[in-house]
């Protein structure tokens, strides 16, 4: 792990937002979530992505808003640090370093300077033996503190964090753990317990799945996995305790909060329906149905006005508090399993894969956002467990974008399996895919793999099935049908002595075709149909093959489940070379000549680039993570990197991607990569008066401009001369993307209009804010080399005058 | 175990009667419970909910409120009158007229000075206790409306009361209103039909709490009259409502068949800002809840599914045992059956009327665990309908088949049984002995030649039957001890010995060849719910409430060796959490040392001769004993033979050709006659 700290994993892009509870800026104005590696904030009006607070590690695992000073937050990761940062700007203010990796993290006002951490009790994770401790978060001037003052509180609880809360003024903390709940009060250090039955004559399951206090009562609200709802009282007695319950979720209760001021309780589980309890008035409630998929977490924001929820397809809501959904905020959908390859939409770089059921999805890495879903089944998704439906299991594109291949297959367990082809094109004018061809019968059994010619001339698809053929599609004049419109038709139908084929290949060139069936590849002319070869290596069947590309698309790649990989050459129609490794997926880079071979073995995964001329790997990377992987693509970078270092050297073009069992999108980083995004962080300075879009930055960009011309002769007349006609024409120079829905442009504006008084103050702030800003920078960049006494008492002044302006200048807002 | 022949009668239409009030005595620990028909029972709360007392009740007599006063039991119904029972003699006192129509609530003070009950005509009237009788002493302000409900200050100061639409609060000095305070209507079309204020409970702190037909349980405050807080417990009526005696806890029932309870409870924890949260919800009827008791440890609750439900509260529980689980009251804790052992025929005692049956016969032989075919079919013989308003309180048949008798609360019918073929037909015994006018408890001798009617004072008279008439031979009567009415009589084979239990616990035993007191068992805590007097040892065996048992030697006076290994070797775990007690003890005569027993739930065979199971060995042993082999049957089997194969046993009984009569009521059956709850909507919000 030391030798390669030049090229890391990392959860970057794609990551789950709904790992954690999400969390409301005071101000209502950001929605903060945990999003693999970083932490991210969202506006919670336009629900654009603002930035990301990057410096982790490893998995965020927390995150929770400061007590003391509320633009602040705390983070904490699997990395073991606990990151304290300035959300708006994305600056880290201190790292606390814990030394454990760290699964949650509470705060409470009452306990100041310290948080409460959930920590593996065990090296040995799967044991899951988590423990609360308490640790006082050293006060220090240095940038990274070690925070050694851990006292364990409880080593009853739960893995899942929803089952810790504190209560009313941080007195007592309420954790729970299967079926016992413990409320321990931090005065009378005492802890008093309740257990449940596993489960009574009625078959209800009893075991806690979340808690929440409320702010103001005592009062325990705790959800349960056959849905009830406890809210338990006067819990200082042993015996006298008591408990009310509810009861209206269906199955398990996933989480429960109270509002602020506590006269709700919200509540969700599976049945996506947030559910408002009306405190102490029993059975009163409302309802917020159809949400998306089950809710897993609901907070509020400081004021009661803003719900959040966060569900398993892997999207956060936003919800007014008169129960109106304002905002949706949709991460990579995460189904139970990506059916599909990840793809690259040669037209929008963006990620193609398995997305809502019997949809694809269409998700953009660069700007980390969920850009659309394309119905594929148009067929209703009927929600009932055990029932088969439709799936896309395949999809393809062509070189150019234009055409898109997929195969949607149901009855997979069962023996009656019905599946067909799609072939859609793309529309111009809508913007979007659209069916051209479908084909119900294309093969008698299912089809193993299709792919699309590469050349640029004429489209073709291949198909491959488990009834021994493959056929060659392409797109032409049917003679029956006299129609303008070309649909797909079978070409070409090819067996090879009956045996089944299982991978397809295109050359770079499209000149030829490799099929490969079980241990024989054989080579094919598309343009004559020619068998022009056949290529084996026994034993083994063959796994997965693909060509060269650019300079070495001589070469043909193979690797078989013997655990054996052999590159051909395919002038001498020769063996190059071949080596004995376990290769569970081959993906070529488009734009290099590199291919990365991941290979699973003693359950770890490991990684080896290579060139296929030469049979040395030009990186390896050992244990890139503990699960078997399965999916893999290769991003194109929209600007090349520049890095020398050779290990590193195979991410400059292109990044990659790939999937992990259990749904983590996981990438490789480079130093110098990582670097340029943190001096980014750095140097983005926001004008915090408007939420930052890259709609408003570039808006903001133009106004600065004006504001210079316009600042010296008269400040307070600049603001109506903010010509209208020049935003509409920026606006137009716009790709479509970036719009945002009519209505926001509107709101917006009116607020730009309605902040007019405010602008002049504002300004002297911006000035005075660079100036900070330089220091600031300037003290990030000098923390290694010693500073002098001078020095380090100024950066003391910078960090104690840090924000109290901003704070101010946030409650003054409306 | 041994095999025997049973008769499956599930021919007894008993139907218990729905329960319409219920009244706790916290000295001395005795639930009231009123049924619709009129009877009145007393449970004993502490020992094991036994059924001690059964007052029949009258044609025509719906009792619609119970009120102890001290240790006096006062009841008022529709019929206008107020009822004192005498409990000794478990009878009517006497009953008065209040003159003020129906009456729908009566409720004594805490003082046990004066009675209030509510009336038809819209007087709250006042009725002075006195020693031996009630006095009428004056009606508060007349109101326009019925008074459907009543509670009484603790101070016995001011009175609530429900009415239709408002609660009065009345001062009882001066016999005025003090404030009157309005109970909302419900929404919608319930908007046109009157609020009726069930039920209204007045706390010490001067809290109102009130259920009403909208299902609101509402609290007021009674210095302003005005509204605290109101909680919506169900969509239709709360009818009834109970305080705890510490005025901390407080229960709610519903047509919906729920009980809702509410706690004072503190808001922020170590101070004093109690408020009352809904807190539990149990589930235990499918019919209205007529009547709900929040007794020291229990929630104890009864409505139109006629069961008496006992819901323990664990918090104020301390140790948890079978004493205090919940237990569901279906059938009372008396025969209602009897057998003529000698003639197969069976005497069904209903509240109005008896049926004599005659059994069916089958043939041959099967396999066990087989239906037999059925040669004839069993034969109503007999409907004796009851003269008069009373209702039955205890009757019998002679083991002859030739005698059966009945007794109501005011007179005692004798009659001869001719038998001859297929023609049956009964003569009334006329000219009876005038100490038989009425009777607690009836037993024949063995040989039918004699019955013995328990009567008041602990009593017994005993009449002698002969193809002439009847004649009086002479009393029995205790040495010393309480007076309480006999509820158990048992006769012994020979003839020599007869023994009465009565509700004082007390057991005496008579020998009726000198017609004296012979000995009186050592006195238990615990009340007698079975005896019988072996046929050849003359022993005694008891089965009491808390599940124990006890044989005693009469001839010896002292219990048994086998008696007291098991009071020393305690019983079984599981025997004593059986929650029903043992209605009767017969005894196998092909082995004599076989002990049947039965209960709701089972049938249970002791054989003395096996030793006694500990709580580490297997209770119900009866399918490993079949895997094992002869010799291995032996070292695991123990005295406790338990067939579970029959349930809701009402009665099981021995006749003389070696069959088992068992009597079963299921209980679906039961719950078919019912009426039909209230329509409840199950699924979707």
């Amino acid at each position: 792990m030391v030798e390669q700290s030049e090229v890391r994993v990392v959860r970057c892009g794609g990551s789950k937002i709904n790992l954690r509870p999400p969390i409301i800026s005071t101000d209502s104005r950001f929605v903060l979530c945990a999003s693999g590696d970083s932490v991210k904030v969202y506006s919670t009006r336009t629900e654009e992505w603002l930035h990301s607070l990057q410096g982790h590690t490893n998995q965020v695992t927390g995150i929770t808003l400061n007590p003391a000073n509320h633009l602040q937050v705390y983070s904490c990761s699997a990395d073991g640090t606990v990151k304290l940062w300035d959300f708006i700007d994305g600056i880290l203010i201190k790292t606390f370093i814990i030394g454990y990796p760290l699964f949650a993290i509470y705060v409470s006002e009452k306990h100041d300077g310290i948080v409460f951490l959930h920590i593996a009790m065990d090296t040995d994770s799967k044991n899951e033996c988590f423990q609360l401790v308490a640790v006082h978060l050293p006060k220090s001037a240095e940038q990274e503190v070690e925070a050694k003052e851990l006292s364990a509180v409880s080593s009853r609880i739960s893995p899942n964090p929803s089952c810790t809360a504190f209560g009313r003024e941080g007195q007592y903390i309420a954790f729970a753990r299967h079926l016992q709940l413990n409320v321990y009060f931090f005065r009378k250090q005492k802890t008093y317990s309740f257990s449940l039955k596993a489960t009574d004559k009625k078959g209800a399951k009893n075991a806690f799945t979340c808690i929440a206090c409320h702010p103001a009562d005592d009062c325990i609200a705790t959800g349960h996995e056959d849905g009830k709802i406890r809210l338990w009282r006067n819990f200082i007695h042993t015996k006298e305790y008591t408990y009310s319950t509810q009861h209206w979720h269906h199955n398990a209760v996933n989480t429960v909060c109270f509002t602020p001021e506590g006269t709700n309780l919200l509540s969700g589980g599976i049945e996506s329906v947030l559910v408002q309890w009306q405190y102490g008035a029993g059975n009163r409630k409302e309802f917020l149905p159809r949400l998306g998929g089950s809710i897993l977490h609901v907070s509020t924001s400081s004021d009661g006005q803003l719900f959040c929820t966060s569900h398993s397809d892997n999207k956060i809501t936003v919800i007014e508090s008169s129960f109106k959904v304002c905002g949706v905020i949709q991460g990579l959908v995460k189904g139970d399993a990506v059916l599909t390859d990840l793809m690259i939409d040669p037209r929008s770089k963006a990620l193609v894969l398995n997305g809502k059921p019997g949809h694809l999805q269409f998700y953009s890495l660069l700007r980390d956002k969920h850009l659309y879903n394309l119905d594929i089944v148009q067929q209703e998704y009927i929600y009932e467990a055990g029932l088969d439906q439709f799936e896309v299991v395949k999809a393809a594109f062509d070189i150019k974008g234009y055409w898109l291949a997929t195969v949607e297959e149901r009855g997979q367990k069962s023996s009656d399996l019905e599946f067909s082809l799609k072939l859609w094109a793309y529309d111009e004018r809508t913007q979007s895919f659209v069916l051209n061809t479908t084909i119900t019968a294309a093969h008698t059994d299912r089809i193993m793999s299709m792919c699309f010619s590469s050349s640029e001339e004429t489209t073709m698809l291949v198909t491959t099935a488990e009834d021994g053929q493959f056929k060659a599609w392409c797109q032409g004049a049917d003679a029956d049908t006299q129609q303008d419109q070309n649909f797909w038709s079978c070409d070409f139908v090819g067996s090879y002595h009956n045996l089944k084929p299982t991978n397809c290949s295109f050359s770079a060139d499209s000149s030829l075709l490799a099929v490969s069936f079980q241990e024989v590849i054989t080579i094919w002319s598309p343009d004559t149909w020619e068998l022009l070869t056949t290529l084996c290596q026994p034993p083994g069947v063959v796994r997965d093959l693909c060509f060269g590309q650019l300079s070495c698309s001589k070469y043909l790649i193979a690797t078989t489940t013997r655990n054996l990989l052999c590159c051909w050459n395919l002038l001498t129609c020769a063996l190059e070379w071949s080596t004995s490794v376990e290769v569970s997926k081959l993906q070529p880079d488009p734009l290099s000549e590199n291919v990365a071979a991941f290979s699973y073995q003693s359950k770890h995964t490991d990684l080896f680039v290579f060139k296929p001329n030469e049979p040395r790997p030009l990186f390896t990377h050992k244990n890139v993570c503990s699960e078997k992987m399965h999916r893999a693509v290769f991003v194109p970078r929209e600007e090349p990197l520049n890095n020398c270092d050779e290990s590193s050297q195979w991410l400059n073009r292109s990044q990659l991607y790939f999937l992990t069992q259990n749904m983590d999108l996981l990438t490789f980083s480079t130093a110098t990569e990582e670097d340029r995004m943190l001096s980014s962080s750095k140097r983005l300075v926001i004008d915090d008066s408007v939420a930052v879009t890259p709609f408003y930055l570039l808006l903001g960009k133009h106004r600065q401009q004006q504001q210079k011309l316009n600042t010296p002769s008269h400040p307070a007349a600049d603001k109506p001369q903010q010509p209208q006609g020049s935003l509409t024409c920026l606006l137009l120079s716009f790709p479509s993307l970036f719009f945002p829905p009519e209505m926001e442009m509107e709101s917006s504006e009116q607020e730009m209009n309605s902040e007019k008084e405010e602008e002049h103050s504002e300004e002297e702030m911006e000035a005075c804010d660079s100036q900070q800003e330089l220091r600031a920078q300037g003290s990030v960049d000098e923390v290694t080399p010693k500073l002098s006494k001078a020095q380090e008492r100024e950066l003391k002044r910078v960090r104690k005058t840090d924000f109290s302006w901003m704070a101010g200048l946030i409650d003054s807002k409306p | 175990m041994g095999e025997f022949k049973v008769h499956r009668v599930r021919f007894f239409d008993y139907m218990p009667s729905g329960i319409r009030a219920l009244a706790f005595n916290r000295d001395t620990e005795r639930m009231a419970v009123a049924r619709m028909d009129g009877s009145v029972e007393i449970f004993h709360c502490s020992d094991r909910f036994f059924q001690e007392k059964i007052i029949p009740g009258r044609e025509q007599c719906g009792i619609e409120g119970l009120s102890w006063v001290g240790e006096r039991l006062f009841s008022a119904g529709l019929n206008g009158g107020i009822t004192e029972y005498d409990l000794t003699n478990q009878k009517v006192k006497y009953t008065i007229d209040a003159y003020g129509g129906p009456i729908w609530t009566i409720t004594g003070n805490q003082q046990g000075t004066h009675l209030a009950v509510g009336c038809e005509d819209g007087t709250v009237k006042l009725f002075e206790v006195n020693e031996d009788k009630i006095q009428f002493e004056r009606n508060l302000d007349r109101q326009k409306s019925r008074i459907v409900s009543l509670s009484w200050h603790p101070s016995g100061s001011k009175i609530a009361a429900g009415m239709m639409d408002m609660i009065q609060i009345f001062n009882v000095e001066t016999g005025h209103s003090i404030h009157r305070m309005l109970a909302d209507r419900g929404v919608g079309t319930s908007r046109s039909k009157e609020c009726v204020v069930w039920s209204v409970v007045y706390l010490s702190d001067g809290t109102i709490v009130s259920g009403d037909s909208v299902g609101m349980v509402k609290l007021w405050d009674d210095q302003t009259g005005t509204l605290i807080k109101s909680h919506n417990v169900t969509k239709c009526d709360v009818l009834a409502l109970s305080v705890s005696q510490n005025e901390d806890s407080l229960v709610a029932g519903t047509s919906e068949g729920t009980v809702v309870q509410f706690q004072f409870v503190s808001m922020v924890l170590g101070k004093d800002d109690n408020e009352w949260v809904r807190t539990r919800t149990f589930k235990n009827h499918t019919h209205d809840i007529r009547a709900v008791a929040e007794i020291t440890t229990a929630v104890v609750s009864g409505g139109m599914d006629a069961q008496l439900v006992v819901k323990p509260l664990l918090d104020k529980i301390e140790v948890r045992s079978a004493a205090s689980a919940l237990r569901k009251i279906h059938f009372p804790h008396r025969r209602l059956v009897f057998c003529a052992r000698k003639s197969g025929l069976m005497l069904f005692q209903y509240p109005g009327h008896l049926e004599l049956w005659r059994l069916g016969e089958s043939e041959g032989k099967g396999i066990p665990g087989s239906s037999l075919f059925v040669k004839r079919n069993p034969e109503k013989l007999l409907h004796l309908k009851v003269k008069g308003e009373d209702h039955i309180r205890c009757s019998a048949v002679s083991p002859c088949g030739e005698w059966i008798v009945y007794s109501t609360a005011s007179s005692l019918r004798l009659y001869r049984l001719h038998c001859d073929n297929n023609n049956v037909s009964i003569t009334k015994i006329s000219k009876l002995p005038k100490v038989l006018s009425s009777a607690n408890q009836l037993c024949f001798s063995s040989d039918s030649s004699h019955l013995f009617s328990a009567s008041t004072q602990s009593s017994v008279h005993i009449v002698s039957l002969s193809q002439s008439g009847c004649k009086f031979v002479g009393t029995l009567k205790p040495k010393s001890g309480s007076h309480q009415a006999i509820h158990l009589l048992a006769a012994s084979e020979d003839g020599e010995w007869l023994a009465s239990a009565n509700s004082d616990h007390e057991v005496h035993i008579y020998n009726l060849q000198t017609r004296k007191a012979h000995c009186t068992v050592p006195v238990y805590s615990s009340a007698v719910t079975a005896m019988g007097i072996h046929a050849t040892t003359n022993c005694l065996f008891m089965m009491y409430a808390d599940q124990q048992m006890c044989e005693y030697s009469i001839e010896q006076k002292q219990y048994t060796d086998w008696s007291r290994t098991v009071q020393r070797k305690g019983l079984h775990r599981l025997w004593m959490e059986r929650d029903t007690p043992c209605l009767n003890v017969m005894f196998n005569p092909q082995n004599p040392s076989h002990v049947i027993l039965h209960d709701t739930y089972m049938l249970c065979i002791i054989d003395q001769s096996l030793p006694l199971p500990d709580d580490k060995t297997q209770f119900y042993n009866q399918l490993t004993l079949k895997s094992l082999t002869e010799e291995q049957r032996k070292s695991h089997s123990h005295a406790f033979k338990v067939c579970k194969t029959f349930k809701d046993i009402l009665c099981v009984e021995l006749i003389s050709d070696q069959s088992l009569v068992v009597v079963e009521r299921p209980l679906e059956d039961v719950a078919t006659q019912l009426p039909a709850p209230i329509k409840q909507k199950k699924f979707a919000t």
